[in-house]
Parts: C-alpha cells; structure tokens; sequence
C-alpha cells in the first residue's frame, strides 16, 4: 500500500465516493510499437524490424482498400435490408491485415464476429461471411478449409477453443500455431482469463489478438480494466505487447515475432492492437447516445489506409496507375458482393432439420417426417382449391 | 386511476424507475444499461436520473453480474440484472444454478436472494445466433428459483414490481418481439399475485395455454377459430415456475381439451410438464390428449427460416383442429 492510499483509507470518505465506479486510471499511456506514424513516416524500433518490398507493401495497402471497399458494401446491404445486421471492422483493417498476413497456411485462426480483414488473408471468399448476417445459415464456410474457424458470437469463448487447439498442436509435435481474435471487452470474460491460465500452465503455442477499439457496445475501455490491457499476460506468466493497431507494418512485425515465439515452443503472447473502432458497433446500434463526435474525428486522423498511402506515393513505391486499378478492382468486388448477396436463396424449409446431430437422432426424424407432412398438407389444399 | 398506454418496453421503463424511487436498496446491473440504456433501451434515462452508482454498467461478464449481484443481495441490495440477449446467460448459468438458486436453502432460510435477472427472450426479431431463444425451461427445471414472462405492457409494469419486490431470486423472460406491443397500464390498481395465470380470453370447446411472446398468437388463433364457429379460451400463464395448474386445471375442465403453445422446443419443454400433470389431475375430463405446439429439437436456426421454426397461426389452429376431431 502507498503512504497515500492508508491515509487516504483513514479517512472518513462519503459513501458515494467509496462505491462510486472507478474513474479512468491515472497511468500514462504506455509505448506503442510503431512502425509507420500517421504522417506515414518510417520509424524503427529496436525489438520489431520488418523489410518488406515495394510489392510487399503494395499488397498490404491492396488487402486494406479491398477489406474496407467489402466492409462498406455490406454496411449498404445491410440499409438496404439485404442483411439482418453488420458488424463493421471501419478503422480495424491495419490489425486485421496486419496480423492476418503474419500468419501460416497451417496456421488456425479463431476469430470474433468481426474478422473480415483476417477471413480475407485466409482466403476466405468475402461472400461468405455474408450469410450468417444475412440470416440463410449460421456459418456456412468449412473451418478447416482454410483454416479459418467459424465466427463466433458469445463474448470470449474462441479464447479457450484456440487453447485448447494450440495445446492439440504443441501434442502432436507441429510447428503451426493458433491465433485467437476478441476485443477489449471479451477481455472481462471469464473464458479469457482462463484460456489465458490454460495456455500458460501448458504452455500453448496461441496468440491472443486483442483489438482493442475502444468501445464494447457503449462501454468504454475503462469499464473492463484498471490497466492497460496487454500488462495482463505478466500476471499469467507470459508476455504482452501493445502494438499500434492502425499501422499495418507494426501489426505484421509484433504478430509474426509472436507466432515465431510461439512455433519455437515459447509459449502465448497477449497482442493488444490499439485501434478504434470508426463506426457503430453493428448496424443496431447508435453511438450518438455514448460518444463525443470529436473522438472520431481525432482517430481519423489516424487512419491506417492513408498513413500507408502517404508512404507509398512518398517513397515513390505505387504509381497512379496502382491507385486507379485498385480502384476498378474494388468497384468489381463491391458489385460481386452486391450481386453474390441478392441472389443469395433463403433455405429450403426441411433444411431446419439437417446438421442438429452427426449421427442422426430419432426424435429429430420424427419431427422432420410430421413437419414435412404439415408442409405438404397446404401443398394439397392448394391443389383442392384449383 | 392513472390509465396510460404504453409499449411493454415503455411501461417496465417506468416500472424500474418506480422500483428504484421507492427504494435505495434497488440497483440496475448489466452491460450497456447506462448511458446507452441498454440494447433495447429498456433502462433508458435510468442512469442520468438515479446516477452511476444505482444503474451500474459492468465489466463484459455475466458470471462476473450475476455472482456480484448475489454478493450485493447479501449485503441487503436488491439488484435487477439484465443480461443482454437470452443466448448470453450461459456464462452466469453456473452462478444462477449452483448459486443463486440453492444458497437460500443451504443457509436453512437465514438469508434471502432478492435478485432479478431479466432476460430478453425468444425469436421472430430477424437476428443472429444467440439472439432468438428460449431456455425457460433451463430455468424452470432448478428448484430455488421463480421463473415468469408476462405478455402485456400492464404484466410487464405490475409484474416487474412484484419481482422486484419478491424475497426469491426471479428469473424475469422478456417477449423481446413484443417489446414495441402498446396496452393500457392502470399504474394504481394492483392486480394479482405474480404466479397466477389469467384467462385473456373466455372460450368452452377448448384450452390454448401460452405465455410472453405465444399469448398474442394464440389470441389470434383464438378468433380466427371463432369465425369457424369453435369457442377457444386462451390461458397467459404469466409464471412457468410455479405453474399456476389450478388455474389450467379448471379451464380444462370445462373446456375438455388442451393445447400448450410456447417458442421453446417441445421436447422437454414446459408443454411437457404441463400435459402431465394436466392428464394427472383432470383425466376424466379430457376429451382428447393434451397437445404440445413448440419449437423442433434443431438448434435455433437462422433468421430465414425462424418462421417455419417458430410456431405461428396455422400450427395453432392446425392443433386445435386435431384436439378437436378426437
Ligand atoms: C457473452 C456475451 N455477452 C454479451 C454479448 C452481446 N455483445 C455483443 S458484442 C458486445 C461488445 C463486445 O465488445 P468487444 O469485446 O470490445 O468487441 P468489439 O465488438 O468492440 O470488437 C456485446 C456486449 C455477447 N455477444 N456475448
């Protein structure tokens, strides 16, 4: 205890002051691992040096553009009422991609519901993401086709499947490793701190991504922590880092340091990317009740995609015809992803019954077998009525 | 009398400011409920008017809500929980079942667990997984605790006043699809105990038991089988533990027939409970068995077919035709 804390502890205090919610800690902010700044000047840090070539680069900025062109068509899709609902990553790609290229083939991704820029480094066709919100199915990828797993909707629970896939690989005697996506909210979870234990004591060869934007619906970092999110490894016996979430280059650096770690046999790492998050939560919700308007506006100032910019054409590293190329390409994504979605067909009625078990269950054929003939009892009076 | 219509959402609005007016002890606990004044506003304005330390928004937790409300209910707090969707209890079922719901009994009645943990419920919202379903009967099944859903704004209003007011931890389902549905609350005249069932519609040939979201289709059913000339009463059991099976029992036998209507699956489901016990008490009177209008044993599916899942007029109607050709 510090000299103030007893005398302030002696102290007759009101209640209200002693129950009141704890205000935002004192603390400086701590170092960011940065590679690129927002003017889009080249840094270096001692830890985290990356060479990457002109095409590299380009690649990077190409994955950014396409994600947040795909980001927005769904956002519209979603006005439109093509989609039930959006969780948007807007100011997020430079974490996503960043972390998302670091990563393997053989590497297995466990993402939150907002991963769109690590499906796209995965290979996972952009449309797909588009059904569970579009309400047709509740996946509708195959997980282990490029080793991206299923989104997963309940706050924190991927944290302990990719722990527990980590430990299976560190079991089998591979080298790939796991990466585990949630956000600064998920951080409160039970799950997370447990998956954090688990990996620890059984030394799991995972990376936990956390990106922290900010918010968790209306609640401001401050709500789930007392300390800057990443100095919760220490405690677990294995090392965080906090990363600046809006440079790609530094995202990349500290998360392939991490999964290099990891594939050495060294253990978890917690990555904190400090980003933000630029839109609402998901197109349900409505920032406007929880935040000032001059918080966005100081972020984008921050803005991943034109810090990278500001380096290419610096460096003289894209040319004009890169940029309007881009541009095309992003025009023809955004309309594949327009047209994929209206053409997208409800399920079949009787589909409701496929999946519930991998062996089949009797009751679960019964039902479908009542159902379909309930089905086809209007079928049959539809014909009557000819 | 203080009459005023207002939406289900509305009037457990006012209900929670009247709660937390009337007494100190009363605490707001969950995720978005203050300034945001939850996802589905239910709490708005409840924070600017009665402060943070009253409407408490928490950590992302729901094992860390639910166990830290029954800490605060030990101390003599009597918090109102809510947990954000129905899908997201499951990290604080392990505090409601093995805590929450035995403590009271293990301490020989020495202590009481005034906690309230509302929870929006059901389908027919066009959301996501986690989003739409209904685990009533999860709850139900656990001794040490009350279970209730009302179907009406006046329900919502009276009945959140007497959970808040009971000594007994409340399981408190919200018909989330219903939350925009307005009525006539008489905020002055209390009605009756909270497990009660009400019949909201006089009927002689047959029984519709629902209750939350199903009431509103089976009183749709109920006339749409009047202009077929059959006479349905339509029971809103408001409570699914207690179940208030006095009330369904003299229905039934004056009806001689019973159809349970719920969102939940059939299979295990609280239709299950109630045919039992109803063909246990009222054998004679039946005039056909006691059938069950549910959900399939499929997790609940996506938002496109939540139609064919959910149980609308036709499958109502469908088994209130098959009670009655027996
Ligand atoms: C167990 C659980 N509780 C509540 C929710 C509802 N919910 C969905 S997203 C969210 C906020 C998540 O914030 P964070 O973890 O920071 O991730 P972000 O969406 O900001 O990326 C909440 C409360 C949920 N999905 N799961």
């Amino acid at each position: 205890m510090t000299v103030e804390s007893t005398a302030a502890a002696r102290k007759p205090r009101r209640a209200s002051k002693r129950t009141s919610a704890a205000k935002k800690p004192q603390s400086s902010e701590p170092q960011l691992v940065q590679l690129l700044t927002p003017e889009g000047e080249r840094v270096e840090h001692p830890d985290y040096s990356i060479d990457l070539s002109a095409d590299e680069l380009r690649g990077l900025y190409r994955d950014m553009v396409l994600t947040r062109r795909f980001d927005a068509e769904a956002t519209a899709l979603q006005r439109q009422g093509e989609l039930g609902l959006w969780a948007s990553l807007l100011g997020q790609e430079a974490a996503q991609i960043g972390s998302g290229r670091a990563l393997r083939d053989d590497d297995y991704v466990f993402p939150t519901y907002r991963e769109h820029g690590v499906a796209w480094c995965r290979g996972v066709d952009p449309t797909n993401l588009l059904g569970m919100f579009r309400g047709v199915n509740h996946g509708g990828w195959d997980p282990t086709a490029n080793n991206f797993h299923l989104y997963t909707i309940v706050i924190g629970s991927q944290t302990l499947h990719a722990t527990g896939y980590a430990m299976g690989v560190a079991k089998d005697g591979a080298d790939s490793a796991v990466i585990a996506y949630f956000g600064d909210g998920a951080s409160s979870q039970g799950d997370v701190a447990e998956s954090f234990t688990f990996s620890a004591v059984y030394n799991a060869p995972v990376v936990f991504f956390c990106q922290n934007n900010q918010w968790a619906i209306s609640e401001p970092t401050e709500r789930q922590t007392r300390v800057p999110l990443y100095q919760r490894a220490q405690g677990f016996g294995f090392p965080g880092v906090r990363v600046d979430g809006n440079d790609v280059l530094a995202c990349l650096a500290v998360t392939r340091s991490a999964l290099e770690r990891a594939r050495r046999g060294e253990g978890p790492t917690l990555v904190e990317a400090f980003t933000y998050r630029m839109g609402a939560h998901t197109t349900s919700d409505d920032p406007t009740k929880y935040r000032a308007d001059d918080e966005r506006a100081a972020w984008e100032a921050k803005d991943p995609i034109l810090r990278l910019r500001t380096y290419l054409e610096k460096e003289k590293l894209a040319d004009e015809a890169f940029f309007t190329e881009l541009e095309t390409e992003s025009e023809t994504l955004g309309k594949r992803v327009r047209e994929v979605v209206r053409a997208m067909p409800d399920p079949e009625p009787l589909s409701l019954f496929e999946h519930g078990y991998a062996d089949g269950n009797s009751l679960v054929d019964e039902e479908r077998a009542q159902f379909a003939a309930y089905q086809a009892s209007f079928a049959d009076s539809a014909e009557e009525g000819k | 009398m203080a009459v005023e219509k207002m939406s289900i959402a509305k009037a457990l609005n006012e209900s929670l400011r009247l709660a937390l007016d009337t007494d100190p002890k009363v605490l707001i606990m969950g995720e978005d409920v203050g300034k945001l004044g939850g996802v589905f506003r239910i709490t708005d304005g409840l924070q600017k008017d009665f402060g943070e330390d009253r409407v408490i928004d928490t950590p992302l937790a729901e094992s860390g809500i639910v166990g830290t409300a029954i800490g605060l209910a030990l101390r003599g707090y009597r918090p109102v929980v809510e947990i954000q969707f129905d899908g997201f209890v499951f990290p604080a079922y392990d505090q409601i079942v093995t805590q929450l719901a035995k403590m009271h009994a293990r301490a020989l009645g020495k202590i009481k667990l005034p906690v309230v943990v509302r929870i929006p419920y059901g389908g027919g919202i066009g959301a996501v997984e986690h989003h739409s379903e209904s685990p009533e009967a999860l709850f139900a099944h656990v001794a040490g605790l009350k279970v209730v859903s009302p179907s009406n704004a006046s329900d919502a209003y009276w009945m959140m006043q007497q959970a808040v007011q009971s000594d007994d931890p409340i399981i408190f389902f919200e018909p989330k699809r219903r939350y925009w549905d307005k009525a006539e609350v008489d905020t002055e005249s209390i009605p009756g105990p909270l497990h009660n069932a009400v019949t909201v519609r006089e009927g002689s040939d047959l029984t519709l038991v629902a209750y939350g979201p199903m009431v509103k289709v089976c009183l749709e059913a109920a006339a749409a089988a009047q202009e077929e000339g059959k006479s349905v009463e339509v029971l809103d059991l408001r409570s699914m533990s207690p179940i208030d099976f006095d009330a369904i029992q003299s229905s039934v036998e004056k009806t001689g027939r019973l159809v349970v209507v719920h969102e939940a699956p059939v299979f295990y489901g609280s239709g299950a409970e109630i045919a039992a016990r109803i063909t246990e008490r009222s054998f004679y009177h039946l005039e056909a068995p006691v059938l069950r209008v549910g959900g399939y044993h499929v997790p609940y599916p996506p938002a496109r077919l939540e139609d064919e899942y959910l149980p609308g007029l036709d499958r109502v109607l469908d088994a209130v035709d098959r009670s009655l050709a027996y």
